[in-house]
């Protein structure tokens, strides 16, 4: 009976491996979140279903693929896989189960960057947020961490790097932020957009449009640009004037939803504005590099996230609606379901709700849902 | 309602208060009625799964802080 760790999933669903992955949670929990794989097969039995034995199950499971049992936080999939073992079926069960896999953060390198320096994303693929960290010649900013702050200080500590500024593109409704504690930890600034930030309870720096920090001996740039749409006070990023951090505002494959701080109707014009106007007077050779992915086939060959902004303008449905009406209609009316908790979530962003870790796994449960498609 | 067994579940974690619901259920005929009092929050769903899946009726469910207290009856 092997015990596969969250790490090993990610290498699966990054080199597109085969896996045969038997969820043994209940339905509903199924079908609304489970690990995405390109080459990922899947069986859904709830364990509750499989106590009188596993007899009738042996029979419908592959003999050529490896198999992973998938639970909620672990203990019904080592039920289940003992149960599988006893009948002479080799399988491995997830460590930590869904919870693990919610948590789990792949480092991956998106770029050297040219004047000296490295950019890396962090791709959380069980929630699919997406971290950043710019690191030259000793010093490091950090944009969109999510709350394992440990695994960014650690990070850096292994690339001998002092973290000097943490960065939230906008007040995330989706998952919790690890911004303040990563900044408490390290002594970093911690930049919020004030637009946003009307309701936080903590001291932060606020982050304007034009707002420029330098790292490295002043070699890299990272400069802020204010582009509400998702939220209001929603800003995106240039760095070193070629990787353009878009937030929640422009994802690879959707574009942001606006009504999870407040109202569509009222925020479908920034965005639009933000989309059709400011954007497009950028270079179409930056490459973009969104806060979240919507669906594994975002991914790149690497694993990454990220395309060069003017196939984006070519490709992504949401920046090829010409009318502006229609515009509106398409965004306000296909609006997915809101995601776990996100009122809450948006309180311990604000610093006014400190719950448990546990709590914030809780909290935190599901799939992401920050774009309209 | 008439209580024929009770099932103290708290403390233990999934698959533990299903496994032992299903096996308390397993001594009881049909008709008759078994309370489970759990603290793992997965049981708050699979429950009410379980019990749809084995055709098994909740008549009452309620919550006493970190506590909660299904009443099932056998099908």
């Amino acid at each position: 009976m092997e015990k596969w760790t969250a790490q090993k999933v990610a290498n699966y669903v990054i080199h597109k491996k085969q896996l045969f992955i038997l969820d043994v949670r209940n339905q509903d929990a199924f079908a609304d979140w489970k690990i995405d794989g390109e080459n990922f097969e899947y069986m859904n039995i709830p364990y509750f279903d499989l106590l009188d034995g596993v007899e009738k199950l042996v029979p419908q499971l592959p003999k050529d693929k490896e198999i992973l049992v998938v639970c909620a936080k672990e203990g019904s999939s080592v039920m289940v896989t003992e149960m599988l073992d006893e009948a002479g079926v080799k399988a491995g069960y997830l460590e930590g189960g869904m919870k693990a896999w919610s948590s789990y953060l792949e480092p991956l390198k998106v770029a050297d960057l040219e004047k000296g320096g490295e950019l890396y994303q962090f791709v959380r693929l069980g929630k699919g947020c997406l971290s950043y960290m710019v690191i030259s010649e000793g010093e490091a900013a950090v944009i969109d961490a999510v709350r394992f702050a440990d695994v960014f200080e650690n990070f850096a500590k292994e690339k001998n790097a002092v973290i000097r500024y943490v960065f939230d593109t906008h007040l995330h409704a989706d998952h919790i932020s690890g911004g303040r504690l990563l900044a408490e930890k390290t002594g970093a600034t911690y930049y919020l957009p004030p637009k946003d930030a009307e309701e936080v309870v903590f001291d932060y720096v606020p982050l304007e449009d034009a707002t420029t920090v330098k790292i490295g001996q002043a070699k890299i740039d990272i400069q802020a640009i204010y582009s509400p749409g998702h939220t209001i006070g929603s800003t995106s990023f240039i760095i070193d004037e070629k990787y353009f951090l878009t937030g929640d505002i422009l994802f690879i494959d959707s574009i942001g939803r606006p009504d999870l701080a407040g109202l569509a109707e009222d925020w479908v014009g920034d965005l639009r504005a933000t989309l059709y106007n400011h954007y497009r007077q950028l270079s179409t050779d930056l490459y973009v590099l969104p806060a979240h992915f919507m669906i594994i086939e975002e991914l790149n060959e690497d694993g990454t996230v990220g395309k060069r902004f003017g196939d984006l303008l070519a490709e992504n449905h949401g920046l090829n609606i010409e009318d502006e009406e229609e515009f509106r209609k398409t965004v306000t009316d296909h609006l997915p379901p809101q995601p776990n908790a996100y009122t809450q979530i948006r309180h311990v962003n604000m610093g006014r709700l400190t719950p448990s870790a546990d709590e914030q796994t809780e909290m935190e449960i599901g799939p992401n849902r920050c774009a309209v498609r | 309602m008439k209580i024929d067994l009770q099932l103290d579940a708290k403390g233990l974690s999934c698959p533990m208060p299903i496994v032992r619901t299903k096996k308390a259920m397993d001594q009881l005929e049909s008709g008759q009625v078994l309370e489970v009092t759990v603290t793992d929050k997965g049981a708050l769903a699979d429950i009410p799964a379980w019990a749809n899946a084995s055709g098994n009726k909740i008549v009452k469910q309620q919550e006493n802080g970190d506590e909660y207290v299904f009443i099932l009856q056998k099908a």
